[in-house]
């Protein structure tokens, strides 16, 4: 049960996404309630999967897929996944509500929802994933639904590139987090997250652990847009304000601090640890929070005081005195409350004024009376104000840096009060500018309150930041308990948490803060100015765009460096590579090429067929330019071929081979009509490159060839172990034909035949659509010597004769070839081309026109019923409760009958069709008129 | 016989790679049609060639029906692979009244030259 419910929360949303798409369609009411839903459902499993995990259990479940490569299906929910999922379905339920009535009327939401839905289901894979393979998975499921997310405008350009930004910056953080937990994988000797948590010692202790360290944190940076990555959560503001507000404040930023949080047993406890996340973090909570000052917009102002915060929950898991990680603990809370309300604030203001620039904005606490006191409370939680939450957890932030010893004693106490400073001066800007100055009239829309649900779900998240900024105790303590012992992986120091500790550092820090940020913010012009004056330093998406363009040429230069777009160049790299490999195999395999075997002997009869094919392919590449010749050259190779696979005992084959020989002549020769009959020489420079080119092309060719023989020759004269015993002890028991040849295409391996003959067809049907309308002209010279005008000449009166009593001969032959192919050689695929020579010598004694009339036949309809008989021989065996293919046979009088024949007829229906349509393509080619075109072949 | 079957395959490839260096579509094609049954080869004799009898049920010594089965399709979508260049090799000759190969000096490609066609055969043309 607990199984069920747990993948059940991950699948939930994904589930839901598809309703959405359904039901977005229909009505917008209806996608909004099945999102919501979704997010409900969510937290109702959420509640019956609680009270054990409270109990301090960790609920695990594994379906295994590959345990060999460590790749399962395994989730577990311990109490950091319980506090995470709350804040992922809880404030996504408010997200959904809210989003319904900030997005415009015309929006369907059916796209938004699905994008949304597919997000919260990432987003609870990271977070209840027990393997870290599985994990990545879904971080990499966030990261391509949050680029969708924020470019959800996408006719506007700066949300394409904005989307663009995040994909490529967090992307990147993710292979490079692949390549991290690849080797953290390796350290810990298990993918799965108990035994990681478990190993930390021997992690520390590896030599590899400074590189992995590196490459996770790279993917929880740039996740949680901490510095020096931090430049794409701003652009990020393109995205639907909606999206910031769950993406931005309790979800997709939090992803990277909560997988600093999920490995911190396994990873934290080094310097290496402390430094990075320390440096990192107290440069990203003091840049964010100065930068956010300078916004003047809003939405741009809370994207720097996210980042800033982010920074501080990094400094705080980087500090690891014994209360710094529950304090981080509680901030995400903290934060992911009042952020999501002041998006949500943000969002109305938006809304109904039309714009987000504070320079335009002020006085709304008129009109807005209830929105302003909303935000007043949220904006006091987010910097610091006492009775509200974001006090409680910067107390515990700044107790953590006084608790510091050494050089980081007064350093972590400055910046945790300079960062202080800064959160009240910027939070002090947004309400001062947004909601107190007298009122002005640059506003584009006369502003006035929301609609009433739109602004229930900050009203919600505001009684949160009260509740808990009151009564921590009642409120949060045993989620933060919980959380924090899963973070700390054993018992968490005891907690004080009560407004006031008594008059003690942290105290002192919180007045500094209040009291510096309001001077700073009554200084606000002079700060600007002087920013001015230091102008932007380079601004960060000049720089990404830039930074992107090059490495796309410098791809583009790369690739035209392998690539001149040239066959011939693309070939013999190819070709090269390939002696490469042989070579370097043959050479550190020190092996000669004489095997053990001798081989069976050769007689006159072998030595004449094979001095007649090198001379035919000797002909052939000499006489290449004379078409004809050529192909007459290719027949006779053909028929050679034929002949050895008599000689190598596969008579199939030889059948086979026999008449795919008849229908490539046909195909070749239909085809050189459009050609001269002798290709035109070089001329020129080119003549002189082409003289060149022949001598290194013949010593390429000579040297391939030699080493094909001599890996035929090393092979055949080597022993094996045939896999076909089974095949030939099975093939009449089993399948019910003495021809094991047979019966393996249509029985035992009939699943891949059915995948060949796919690929006929869709070769087939390609033919026709690169000839469909092609209109060629005739080349001057014919192979007949007519002019062209004797193109309307018909078919000469014998063939045309010959061909009517030749097809029912033919019919029959093909019908005799298929039925007994089950047992002696034939079958479907012989068949197929026999049926095949017998329709086309129709076409070619009586025209096209004529047997079109009279054969009244559809071929690419004949294509799909072949195919169609095929999968339904495979399906049949279901209804039986038996395996896809599954072949039925029995005897009836003499005959014994498989129920595989079905499956031949289709793959012989395939065959005859594929090449009739591309043959009878080729012959239409001519059609310009009424004319008999085949008759020429 | 090994050496010869060596024999032929390797005069199959050699002739096949030549021909598939040439500038022309239609040497591209002949040249193919080599290599495709130079491979056909190749598979059938990783069966071994000394087992004379064909792989009917009954018989003893019989040779190796796997790597019979396997040829036989691909003998027969060869076949429609070979159609498949000539209608790209036609459709180009179409295209750009050539049935060279483009790269050089002389058949310097046009600015729209996105092939509409994957495999690029037959349409790099003057």
């Amino acid at each position: 049960m607990t199984a069920v419910l747990l993948i059940g929360l991950v699948a939930l949303p994904f589930l839901a996404s598809l309703a959405v798409v359904c039901l977005g369609e229909l009505s917008r009411r209806a996608a909004g309630w099945s999102a919501g839903a979704a997010m409900l459902a969510g937290l109702v499993i959420l509640a019956v999967l609680a009270p054990p995990v409270f109990a301090g259990e960790t609920l695990v479940v594994t379906v295994p897929w590959l345990p060999a490569w460590g790749l399962d299906l395994a989730l577990r929910l311990d109490g950091l996944g319980l506090l995470f999922v709350l804040l992922i379905d809880g404030i996504g339920m408010l997200i959904v509500l809210y989003a319904y009535y900030y997005m415009p009327d015309d929006d369907r939401l059916g796209r938004f929802f699905l994008y949304l839905l597919l997000f919260a289901g990432g987003m609870l894979g990271v977070v209840l994933a027990e393997n870290l393979l599985l994990m990545l998975l879904f971080w990499e499921v966030t990261s391509l639904t949050s680029f969708l997310l924020i470019a959800y405008k996408y006719k506007d350009k700066e949300a394409r590139i904005a989307g663009r930004m995040a994909l490529a910056v967090t992307g990147a953080g993710g292979l490079a987090l692949l390549a991290g937990v690849l080797l953290l994988g390796q350290m810990a000797g298990s993918y799965t997250l108990t035994d990681v948590l478990a190993r930390g010692d021997i992690i520390r202790s590896d030599a590899r652990y400074p590189i992995m360290l590196v490459l996770v944190l790279i993917g929880a940076f740039t996740k949680s847009a901490q510095f020096p990555f931090h430049f794409w959560l701003p652009n990020a503001m393109a995205a639907p304000t909606p999206v910031s507000a769950y993406l931005h404040s309790a979800t997709m930023v939090k992803a990277g601090v909560f997988l600093l949080a999920r490995l911190y047993p396994a990873l934290s406890g080094t310097d290496l640890w402390f430094y990075i996340l320390t440096s990192v973090g107290a440069v990203t909570f003091i840049l964010g929070a100065y930068k956010a000052l300078l916004r003047h917009d809003f939405k741009g102002l809370l994207a720097y005081s996210t980042i800033s915060h982010l920074g501080l929950i990094t400094l705080l898991l980087g500090l690891s005195t014994p209360l710094s990680p529950v304090a981080a603990i509680f901030h995400i809370i903290n934060h992911a409350v009042f952020k999501a309300s002041l998006f949500m604030v943000a969002g109305i203001v938006d809304h109904e004024t039309g714009t987000r620039d504070m320079r335009r904005l002020s006085g709304l606490r008129r009109s807005m009376p209830e929105t302003t006191t909303l935000a007043v409370l949220a904006t006091g939680a987010m910097a610091g104000v006492p009775f509200l939450n974001g006090f409680l957890s910067k107390e515990m932030f700044f107790a953590a840096t006084v608790a510091m010893s050494g050089t980081m004693s007064w350093l972590m106490p400055t910046v945790a009060t300079v960062g202080g400073v800064l959160a009240v001066a910027y939070s002090a800007r947004f309400i001062y500018d947004v909601f107190l100055r007298p009122l002005s009239t640059e506003m584009p829309r006369e502003p006035h309150e929301p609609p009433r649900f739109m602004r229930v779900p900050v009203e919600i998240l505001v009684a949160i930041v009260v509740a808990v900024g009151l009564f921590p105790q009642f409120f949060v303590r045993s989620l933060l308990e919980v959380a924090s012992s899963a973070v700390l992986g054993g018992p968490v120091p005891t907690l004080d948490l009560a407004i006031w500790h008594g008059f003690n550092m942290p105290v002192i820090m919180s007045i500094v803060a209040l009291g510096g940020g309001l001077f700073y913010f009554s200084r606000r012009e002079t700060v600007f100015s002087v920013a001015d004056r230091l102008g932007g330093g380079v601004n960060s998406r000049v720089a990404f765009e830039r930074s992107y363009n090059m490495m796309v040429m410098g791809a583009r230069a790369g690739q035209a460096l392998l690539d001149a777009r040239s066959l011939r160049q693309m070939l013999v790299l190819f070709l090269l590579f390939l002696l490469m490999l042989g070579s370097w195999a043959w050479l550190s395999a020190g092996g000669s090429v004489w095997g053990p075997l001798s081989g069976s002997g050769a007689g006159l009869a072998e030595a004449l067929a094979a001095g007649g094919l090198v001379l035919a392919v000797g002909a052939v590449v000499v006489l290449h330019r004379r078409r004809l010749e050529a192909v007459i050259g290719l027949s006779v190779i053909g028929l050679i071929v034929s002949l050895v696979f008599v000689r190598l005992a596969a008579p199939d084959l030889a059948l086979t081979q026999l008449s795919v020989e008849v229908v490539s002549i046909i195909l070749l020769l239909l085809a050189m009509r459009w050609l001269p009959p002798e290709a035109a020489a070089e001329t020129g420079a080119l003549e002189a490159r082409e003289g060149r080119r022949r001598v290194f092309d013949a010593g390429l060719a000579l040297t391939v060839g030699a080493g094909a023989a001599a890996l035929v020759f090393a092979m055949v004269t080597r022993p094996f172990e045939t896999i076909s015993a089974w095949h030939i002890a099975n093939s009449v028991p089993g399948g019910g034909g003495a021809n094991i040849v047979n019966v393996i295409l249509v029985d035992f391996r009939g699943f891949d035949t059915m995948g060949e003959i796919a690929v006929l067809a869709m070769a087939a049907l390609g033919v026709q659509a690169l000839l469909g309308g092609l209109r060629l002209p005739l080349p001057s010279g014919r192979f007949d010597g007519r002019a062209s005008g004797a193109r309307r000449d018909m078919a000469p009166v014998m063939l045309a004769m010959m061909v009517q009593p030749l097809l029912p001969l033919l019919l029959a032959v093909a019908a005799f070839i298929f039925l007994r192919g089950h047992q002696l050689p034939g079958g479907g695929f012989v068949a197929g081309l026999i049926l095949a020579v017998a329709l086309l010598l129709q076409f070619m004694g009586n025209g096209l026109a004529v047997t079109d009339a009279r054969l009244k036949l559809d071929f690419a309809r004949i294509l799909g019923l072949g195919l169609g008989l095929c999968v339904l021989t495979g399906v049949v065996p279901w209804l039986f409760g038996r395996p896809f293919l599954t072949s039925a046979h029995s005897h009836v009088g003499p005959v014994e009958l498989a129920s595989a024949m079905a499956f031949d007829a289709g793959i012989m229906m395939v065959v005859a069709a594929s090449m009739v349509l591309t043959l009878t393509g080729f012959g239409r080619l001519a059609a310009t008129d009424a004319d008999n075109p085949a008759a020429a072949g | 016989m090994a050496m010869l079957l060596a024999l032929m395959i390797g005069a199959l490839v050699a002739g096949g790679v030549w021909l598939l260096l040439r500038p022309r579509s239609w040497s591209v094609v002949l040249g193919v049609t080599l290599l495709g049954y130079a491979v056909n080869l190749i598979i059938l004799s990783a069966g071994r060639i000394d087992r004379r009898v064909p792989p009917i049920s009954g018989g003893e010594n019989l040779a190796d029906p796997l790597p019979q089965a396997l040829v036989l399709t691909a003998i027969v979508i060869g076949l429609g692979m070979t159609a498949f260049l000539v209608a790209l090799a036609l459709r180009g000759l179409a295209a750009l009244g050539s049935d060279r190969l483009g790269e050089g000096p002389v058949d310097t490609l046009s600015a729209d030259d996105e092939d509409d066609d994957g495999d690029g055969e037959g349409t790099k043309g003057a």
